[in-house]
């Protein structure tokens, strides 16, 4: 461990030059820096801090340098990622590029594709939306319908590409998209599937938004009407997208599971005695509170202590194969029992909806969204499905 | 009395339904929600409810109301859980009728038969902080001239951004004592709360407001068993609008089993999905005879009837909050809609788990009251 803490001290030297005051310390969800070709900062010094940790390639700690990664060993990148808590840095950048696609494209891509887009990524200059999902095709997702075909006015090196994708979050921000298409409609479902990229504003993408319960709207319906895609942004094996699909499920439900270690804000258990206060002993005075909210914080440090562990065996190539969906099963129902826990701590006040005291209702809107959390990128019974199928070595694992 | 309803109770419950789903089914909350509604209830559709006879369920047939006890309120209670609608019924029909009935003078209770008619909406102010907490009052009554002074603060008082009359539970020093004020008194400050359901509660603070002796509902110190009676009826009517949208939750997500197909099947032919919609229909049974039995207690006057509230309440909280997550879960991304009633119903149970104690409280108040 100790050969590390060089590069602790250089990075907690760098951070301490580079990350503006600004960036630092608690930040709302709709606050967050998706970059793009729009994007939109909090701040000037938001947009700095993205300029500086992309150019570091910081924004993906360990992918190659010579993709724009940042180059670091797995042990490096935990020594970051601790530096970066020590400070309360928020994040630089909320990105599918990072988190999905870019680990599908090291793994799959052709070396093209790989100078093309994850420089980009890592600096923030594109933003990815994800076209799984469809109407009939959720946990079923194999069973999507939209067709790519060569037809004789696609002049060989193109497809045409027909359908409509659901739940399609921030289709309307996102630059391109990553979506899952049939471009062999006879093949067995699974072996039919091709993963290609295309940019959103192809002449025939369109996308509607869908209003969410928490009253925010980045979810899209997303329409692609004779949409010319071309073959060169096949990523993989024709057909054998399913491959990278699953590839890449199995990092975005990592990241989701994620959410429940990280958690965010003030411990539960501060949040609940500001709200109720304590009693004589300085004890939360709301004792079956109090029980529970205890019970949470073992889980969710056990859970942070099962997710370095994963990451290790991942490194050793010792995981199990069904440890992204066991991390995303517990992740995600931990981190909704902890919204309903902040929801319970701060009672009344919790409930507001509007107005400047409950910053428009944000404990309420995100407790509200962390429902989706067993849900999107697979549900929690899905999960389970894959967990039992490996446990029990069943046809499908 | 047998754990079921009577036969006019259950007629009474139809009359509920029907009208509800007719004059005010979940559409009506959208309306007033989308249209940000300056009440966020309707003052016609209350006077409607009056009209039905609904108001004034346990008002006395002499003030104009039906005279029926806590079961009638229940079924009343579950109705509007069913279809969500924003109605002041649980915090004029029930809350502060019920102080009234039990502790108010001649002229106090003039208002009841407003009430009843669905003409006036009165709100009890009881809680102060984040958390229910009646032991706790800390809003003071000091004497002055031959009225009181009130000072304090007030939060999640249901409707009173639009009550015509407040019942404030204050402490003098003899003891919790209720008043009767009018919001327009000098130093009464309201500020309507918003809620997550689109319901309504307000804010509301005394500085320096003066009222006369007669403002006192009962006997000045005596207002605790007053606030107590009224408490425990409350919550066995929370327990009713709970199972009302937990068991409406329940029936929309197995018409969703029933329909929805993944992997070539329905998804309620997956047995993930089955023993879970068994559990519920457990769980919601046994929420319902909790509710129906503190019901009854309180109507036959059972010296338990406080503590079956709270079980009622504590059961009924936890078994919605069941059913509406596991509603959500089962829809898939459409539960997450705005569109898609289910998150309604998610939002309205979230609120009434808070209302007038949560689970957590009465269990506490259960283990206390049975001394460990
Ligand atoms: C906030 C959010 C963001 C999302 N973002 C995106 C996105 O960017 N791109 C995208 O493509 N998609 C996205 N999705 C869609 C998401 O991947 C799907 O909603 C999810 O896969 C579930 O599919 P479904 O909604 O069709 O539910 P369904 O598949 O219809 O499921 C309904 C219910 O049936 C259960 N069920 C289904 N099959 C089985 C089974 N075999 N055994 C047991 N239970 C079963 C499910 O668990 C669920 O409870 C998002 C979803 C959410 C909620």
């Amino acid at each position: 461990m100790s050969d590390l803490e060089p590069f602790r001290a250089e990075t907690r030297a760098w951070l301490a030059d580079n990350c503006p005051t600004e960036c630092r310390g608690p930040m709302a969800d709709d606050e967050m820096i998706w970059g793009g070709r729009n994007p939109t900062f909090k701040t000037p010094a938001h947009k700095l801090w993205l300029e500086r940790m992309g150019a570091r390639g910081w924004t993906a700690p360990e992918w190659p340098k010579e993709y724009g990664g940042g180059g670091l060993s797995r042990e490096e990148a935990k020594v970051l990622a601790s530096e970066l808590r020590r400070i309360e840095a928020q994040p630089a950048l909320a990105s599918f590029g990072v988190w999905m696609l870019g680990p599908a494209l090291l793994a799959f891509g052709t070396e093209e594709q790989k100078q093309r887009f994850l420089p980009e990524i890592v600096r923030g200059e594109v933003r990815w939306c994800q076209g799984y999902s469809e109407p009939g095709a959720g946990s079923d997702l194999a069973a999507i319908q939209t067709r790519a075909e060569d037809t004789s006015d696609s002049g060989g090196d193109h497809w045409i590409v027909n359908g409509q994708k659901i739940w399609t979050s921030y289709a309307d921000k996102a630059d391109w998209i990553f979506c899952l298409v049939r471009t062999d409609p006879e093949a067995p479902k699974h072996l039919g599937i091709s993963f290609v990229l295309f940019d959103m504003t192809t002449p025939g993408v369109t996308t509607r938004p869908i209003t969410l319960i928490s009253g925010k709207s980045p979810f899209c319906e997303t329409f692609f009407d004779d949409v010319r895609v071309e073959k060169a942004n096949l990523v993989g094996t024709l057909n054998r997208g399913w491959d990278v699909a699953k590839y890449l499920l199995a990092h975005e439900r990592t990241m989701i599971g994620a959410m429940g270690e990280v958690g965010g804000g003030r411990p539960v258990g501060q949040v609940a005695l500001d709200a109720i206060g304590a009693d004589d002993d300085g004890r939360l005075d709301e004792p079956m509170l109090r029980a529970r909210i205890a019970e949470l914080e073992i889980d969710a440090a056990a859970f942070r202590l099962a997710m370095e562990r994963v990451g290790d065996q991942v490194k050793a190539k010792q995981a199990h194969p069904a440890i992204a969906s066991m991390l995303k099963y517990y992740g995600s129902e931990l981190n909704k029992r902890r919204h309903e826990l902040l929801m319970a701590a701060g009672g009344a006040d919790a409930l507001e909806w509007e107005g400047e005291r409950s910053h428009d209702g944000k404990t309420a809107r995100d407790w509200l969204r962390t429902k989706a959390n067993s849900i999107e990128g697979g549900t929690s019974e899905v999960q389970l499905n894959i967990i039992a199928k490996h446990l029990l070595q069943l046809p499908g694992a | 009395m047998p754990l079921i309803l009577t036969e006019e109770q259950m007629m009474l419950r139809d009359a509920a339904d029907g009208f509800l789903n007719e004059q005010a089914p979940i559409s009506h909350l959208r309306k007033l929600r989308d249209e940000g509604d300056p009440d966020g209830v309707s003052r016609d559709l209350w006077r409607a409810f009056g009209e039905m006879g609904f108001a004034g369920v346990i008002i006395p047939e002499a003030m104009g109301g039906m005279g029926l006890g806590a079961v009638e309120a229940g079924v009343i209670a579950e109705s509007l859980g069913r279809t969500l609608t924003p109605s002041p019924f649980m915090g004029s029909s029930v809350l502060s009728a019920k102080v009234l009935i039990d502790g108010g003078s001649e002229a106090q209770q003039a208002w009841l038969p407003r009430i009843a008619a669905g003409e006036a909406i009165l709100a009890l102010a009881v809680d102060e902080g984040a958390k229910h907490a009646p032991s706790r009052i800390a809003t003071q009554a000091e004497r002055a001239g031959n009225g009181f002074r009130l000072n304090g603060a007030k939060g999640f008082v249901l409707d009173g951004h639009v009550a015509d009359a407040l019942i404030v539970v204050a402490r003098a020093e003899e003891g919790v004592t209720l008043f009767l004020v009018d919001p327009a008194t000098a130093g009464v400050t309201v500020e309507r709360t918003a809620m997550v359901d689109a319901h309504n509660a307000a804010r509301i603070t005394l500085s320096d407001v003066a009222v006369d002796a007669d403002a006192v509902i009962g006997d000045v110190g005596q207002g605790g068993a007053l606030l107590d009676g009224a408490l425990t009826l409350g919550r066995a009517c929370a327990a009713s609008t709970l199972t009302g949208a937990g068991d409406q939750a329940f029936k929309i997500t197995m018409d969703y089993l029933r329909t929805r197909k993944q992997f070539g099947k329905l998804i309620g032919e997956f047995q993930a999905l089955q023993h879970r919609a068994a559990h519920l229909f457990s769980e919601l049974e046994l929420a319902r005879a909790a509710t129906l039995g503190a019901q009854l207690a309180i109507d036959e006057g059972r010296e338990n009837a406080s503590l079956a509230a709270s079980i009622a309440k504590a059961k009924a909280g936890r078994v919605a909050e069941l059913a509406v997550q596991e509603a959500v879960q089962m829809h898939g991304g459409v539960g997450m809609t705005d569109e898609f009633d289910v998150s309604l119903f998610m939002k309205r149970v979230r609120v009434l788990n808070e209302l007038l104690g949560d689970a957590g409280f009465h269990a506490e108040r259960l283990a206390r009251a049975q001394g460990f």
